[in-house]
């Protein structure tokens, strides 16, 4: 959607910048004029909402390295320093912890919306597919940013989760060392796992940009999944129309979240971070930060051997837990259908209501001990969840009879039906 | 259809919570009744002043509060704040209770040398290293106090109920070794400390304040978990203040925000 | 805009357009107030602030020799004059070659005014010129001219009121704010 730019520099010095470096041009291509379907909804204000997240935990994090001090002796104590002497160190502290967890919070809303509205499909799979390396991203700096505050639960949970390499054949025990920099978690992995939480929200922000320019070539998908035909007709600039309703939506889920950093700081953080790291002691329960029950439950699924000895559980857990995401990037050729909005098909949006119950059933899972129930419960919530992309999106759209979608987004908003408007103010107090 | 698909995810997750909750077996907390509960509890300094009156008289002799400075004591919100003295390094109280710990250090030619403390030394430890705590405690070093309420589920609940705990019948099943006490509050239910919390442990200081407030088990088992609280989380205080105001401001920006979205929208259908 | 705004719209978009400057009003008050936090945190610290007043037992001294304490992370120096040094000091308040004019008395005047000890001087240890720190009494090296500080960085001279009175620095040693809390006792900060 990317048409010719409409911009004019007015002024002396924008004219002589433009013929150098057309930085005001851009800018104003991308934020100000860029042609976004009119009938979006709240669904799609998440792709803002993750940006301010992304700045706020850059920000609070340069911050907390001021601070901070990536000693295995001292790393416990300089956190308390953080809380008790920093000035308002407290509060931004809080904020990173907090905002972690709506960060992800945010981009699975953004995910499953991708998911429902067919938003990988052509011409959008690089779109996807970069969004989806921002994800894999996420969870590397989110996993390594846990091991900092060196509590029981960092300690512990690093090393479980590089244990993970080991299961890879022949190399697994030298990637494991070379990972943690010796034998077990220490002095060594602290450094560097410091080092690259500070290095890859830059990276993050790298890929960003690259996602919000593959946005700008095709353009915004929209509810009815059916691209712009008339962009004076079915556009608007982007400013003011969705700055301000983005601007909305971000200060409402910026309510739940300060809330959260006030009120509860420590209702998602586990009790046990708050004992200083012990090589000798595991706690009784060992389960990472909410958002990644969902794969943490994935891993545990797999307790059996594929073939004893060469495919073991611990390898094939791993295999199921980077398969869960990896999946998503085979999406858009999975996805048999033409139609790519759920709303026109009845039979594909039961499964993807399913597969959200199921991811959320899966993080259930993840966060109860390893035992009966829960460990054959697991497994029923992973064959779903791998049927739902290998299975049921391929061979749907053989079976269902889908609705037919309107000609046009125009045709969309002229036949909207009174009670069934779309009413922003509604259900955007619900979805945030 | 969708009515129904609703209902039964509705009812799936709830099954799911359900089990959940009845899996985790704990048992249920007594509650402490503070008064810093909710965005509009406050400490009673009163309560802290007395909560670290049992702490300095009896935890203190096994357990470390190590992420506390003599200063903290005298922090605004703290036990012993008092306005006349923003910077708590001048406030007589706090340097009355510092010089009363006799804090191991050098002197400026580098040997070492015990002296009085100051109001900037932190908590001095009852043992001299985690070996020595072993040692003198069958074992297992007793936990540092810092941030003990934010250690464990339940937080100054936990505190006041494992305190109180001590009178409970063990399971037939469980055998108790010598030196060890059943609390069914504390994770396995065999616990290394005694029983410490009894009427009249501690004399409470003959103040306006604590007119009418009696040394009994329970209070204190409150006025220790007050403390304990404070002492993991100083700031909440003016945690909770600033959480106030700033959810307030942006409740009004978003209705101006609000008010300016339908403005510019108002001629488009969409 | 289009062209054919009637009057009754114009008085619309003038209320509209105040509506999003009052917008833009408190959304900038936000941003002002939220980045007070990420300023302030790079301020000194409460545990940094807890050390930055110190009390000092004065009888650790002796006559004619120099005590070197920290304080605030920089070195200063407590020195007990002789009668000697204090009179040569008094005897300097009108010598001509002073670049930072001040009187001995002036020089152990505490922070609330009143003059303190004329025996204890007190004084940061940084040389005004690049901040090395000057040799005094009790330490190797030459003194100076003037008995009191020898700066060894660029040759400042210092008299034993700790005054500049030969080499590049501009101004006196500097007097940190201090009290005598008791007859021994000095608070500095």
């Amino acid at each position: 959607m990317s048409g010719p730019s409409k911009y004019v520099p007015q002024s002396g010095f924008e004219k002589w910048i433009d013929k150098r470096l057309p930085l005001v041009r851009f800018a104003y291509d991308t934020m100000i004029d860029f042609p976004t379907p009119k009938n979006l909804n709240y669904w799609w204000t998440f792709g803002a909402i993750l940006a301010i997240f992304l700045g706020i935990q850059i920000v609070t994090g340069i911050i907390l390295v001021m601070h901070y001090i990536p000693a295995t002796d001292r790393a416990f104590m300089s956190i308390a320093h953080i809380m008790r002497d920093v000035n308002y160190g407290w509060l931004i502290r809080y904020m990173h912890m907090s905002g972690a967890s709506f960060f992800f919070l945010a981009v699975y809303m953004h995910i499953f919306r991708g998911l429902y509205y067919g938003s990988y499909k052509e011409p959008r799979e690089v779109l996807w597919g970069l969004g989806v390396i921002i994800y894999l991203l996420m969870v590397m700096t989110a996993f390594m940013g846990y091991v900092l505050p060196w509590g029981q639960m960092s300690f512990w949970g690093a090393t479980v989760i590089t244990n993970l390499t080991s299961a890879i054949p022949f190399v697994g025990e030298s990637i494991h060392n070379w990972l943690l920099g010796g034998f077990a978690v220490d002095q060594p992995t602290l450094n560097r796992f410091l080092s690259l939480h500070y290095l890859l929200p830059f990276v993050i922000l790298g890929v960003v940009v690259l996602h919000i320019w593959a946005l700008h070539v095709p353009g915004n998908n929209n509810p009815t999944g059916v691209e712009v035909k008339d962009v004076e007709k079915e556009t608007l600039p982007f400013h003011p129309y969705y700055t301000i309703k983005d601007a909305f939506a971000i200060l409402v889920f910026l309510m739940v979240y300060f809330a959260f950093v006030f009120f509860a700081p420590e209702a998602l953080n586990h009790p046990d971070n708050y004992i200083p790291a012990n090589n000798q002691v595991t706690p009784a329960h060992i389960v990472p930060e909410w958002y990644l029950l969902p794969f943490y439950a994935i891993l545990r699924a797999v307790d059996f051997d594929i073939i004893p000895g060469i495919f073991t559980a611990k390898l094939g857990g791993v295999i199921a837990m980077l398969g869960a995401i990896l999946v998503w990037l085979a999406l858009p050729v999975l996805d048999s259908s033409k139609i790519k909005s759920m709303r026109y098909r009845p039979l594909a949006r039961i499964f993807w209501f399913i597969w959200i119950a199921n991811f959320i059933f899966l993080g259930i899972c993840g966060a109860m001990p390893a035992q009966a129930p829960w460990t054959w419960l697991s497994k029923i919530g992973l064959i779903y969840y791998f049927s739902y992309f290998l299975l049921i999106l391929p061979l749907v759209s053989k079976f269902e009879k889908p609705k037919t979608p309107p000609a046009s987004i125009a045709d969309s908003i002229a036949n909207a039906p009174k009670g069934e408007e779309p009413n922003p103010n509604i259900v955007g107090v619900v979805q945030n | 259809m969708r009515k129904i698909i609703t209902s039964v995810v509705i009812a799936f997750a709830a099954l799911s919570a359900g089990t959940a909750f009845a899996n985790t077996g704990a048992v249920k907390l007594m509650d402490a009744g503070g008064s810093y509960n909710g965005p509009f509890g406050r400490f009673d300094r009163a309560q802290l002043q007395r909560g670290f009156q049992i702490y300095k008289e009896v935890c203190s002799s096994c357990h470390s509060m190590n992420q506390l400075h003599y200063r903290n004591l005298g922090d605004k919100y703290g036990p012993y704040y008092d306005p006349k003295y923003p910077n708590p390094n001048d406030n007589p109280v706090i340097k009355a209770i510092a010089k009363g710990y006799t804090v191991k250090d050098v002197d400026a030619s580098g040997a070492p040398v015990d002296r009085a403390g100051i109001p900037a030394d932190r908590f001095v430890a009852p043992f001299a290293s985690d070996y020595d705590a072993k040692q003198a405690n069958g074992g297992v070093a007793p936990p540092d106090l810092s941030v003990i309420t934010k250690a464990r589920h339940g937080g100054a609940n936990y505190v006041y109920s494992l305190l109180l705990g001590y009178d409970h019948t063990p399971p037939h099943d469980l055998v108790i070794p010598d030196g060890k006490s059943y609390n069914p509050y504390i994770a396995g239910g065999i616990i290394g400390m005694p029983k410490q919390i009894v009427d009249d442990l501690v004399t409470y200081a003959d103040t306006p304040e604590n007119k009418g407030i009696k040394a009994t088990a329970d209070q204190e088992a409150k006025d220790i978990a007050a403390f304990l609280t404070w002492a993991g989380d100083p700031h909440q205080t003016e945690r909770k203040s600033a959480g106030i105001a700033t959810l307030l401001f942006l409740f009004i920006m978003t209705i101006f925000t609000w008010m300016s979205y339908q403005a510019v929208w108002r001629n488009v259908k969409h | 805009m289009s062209d054919n705004t009637t009057t009754k719209d114009e008085g619309l978009v003038s209320r509209r357009d105040a509506l999003h400057l009052a917008t833009g009003a408190v959304a900038l008050g936000g941003a002002a107030m939220a980045a007070w936090p990420l300023i302030h945190q790079m301020n000194p610290s409460a545990d940094t602030l807890a050390l930055s007043s110190i009390e000092f037992d004065l009888t650790a001294v002796p006559e004619g020799s120099q005590a070197k304490i920290l304080w605030r992370g920089q070195p200063m120096f407590i020195r007990h004059r002789t009668a000697a040094e204090i009179a040569q000091a008094k005897k300097d308040d009108t010598a001509k070659d002073l670049k930072d004019p001040e009187t001995d008395v002036k020089r152990i005047t505490q922070s609330n005014g009143k003059v303190g000890k004329e025996e204890y001087l007190i004084m940061l240890a940084a040389c005004t010129h690049l901040g090395c720190i000057p040799v005094g009494v009790n330490e190797s090296g030459y003194l100076g001219e003037y008995g009191g500080w020898f700066c060894p960085c660029h040759g400042s001279q210092y008299d034993t009121a700790g005054r500049i009175r030969k080499g590049p620095a501009p101004k006196n040693l500097v007097i940190p704010p201090y009290l005598y809390t008791s007859d021994t006792i000095v608070k500095i900060g």
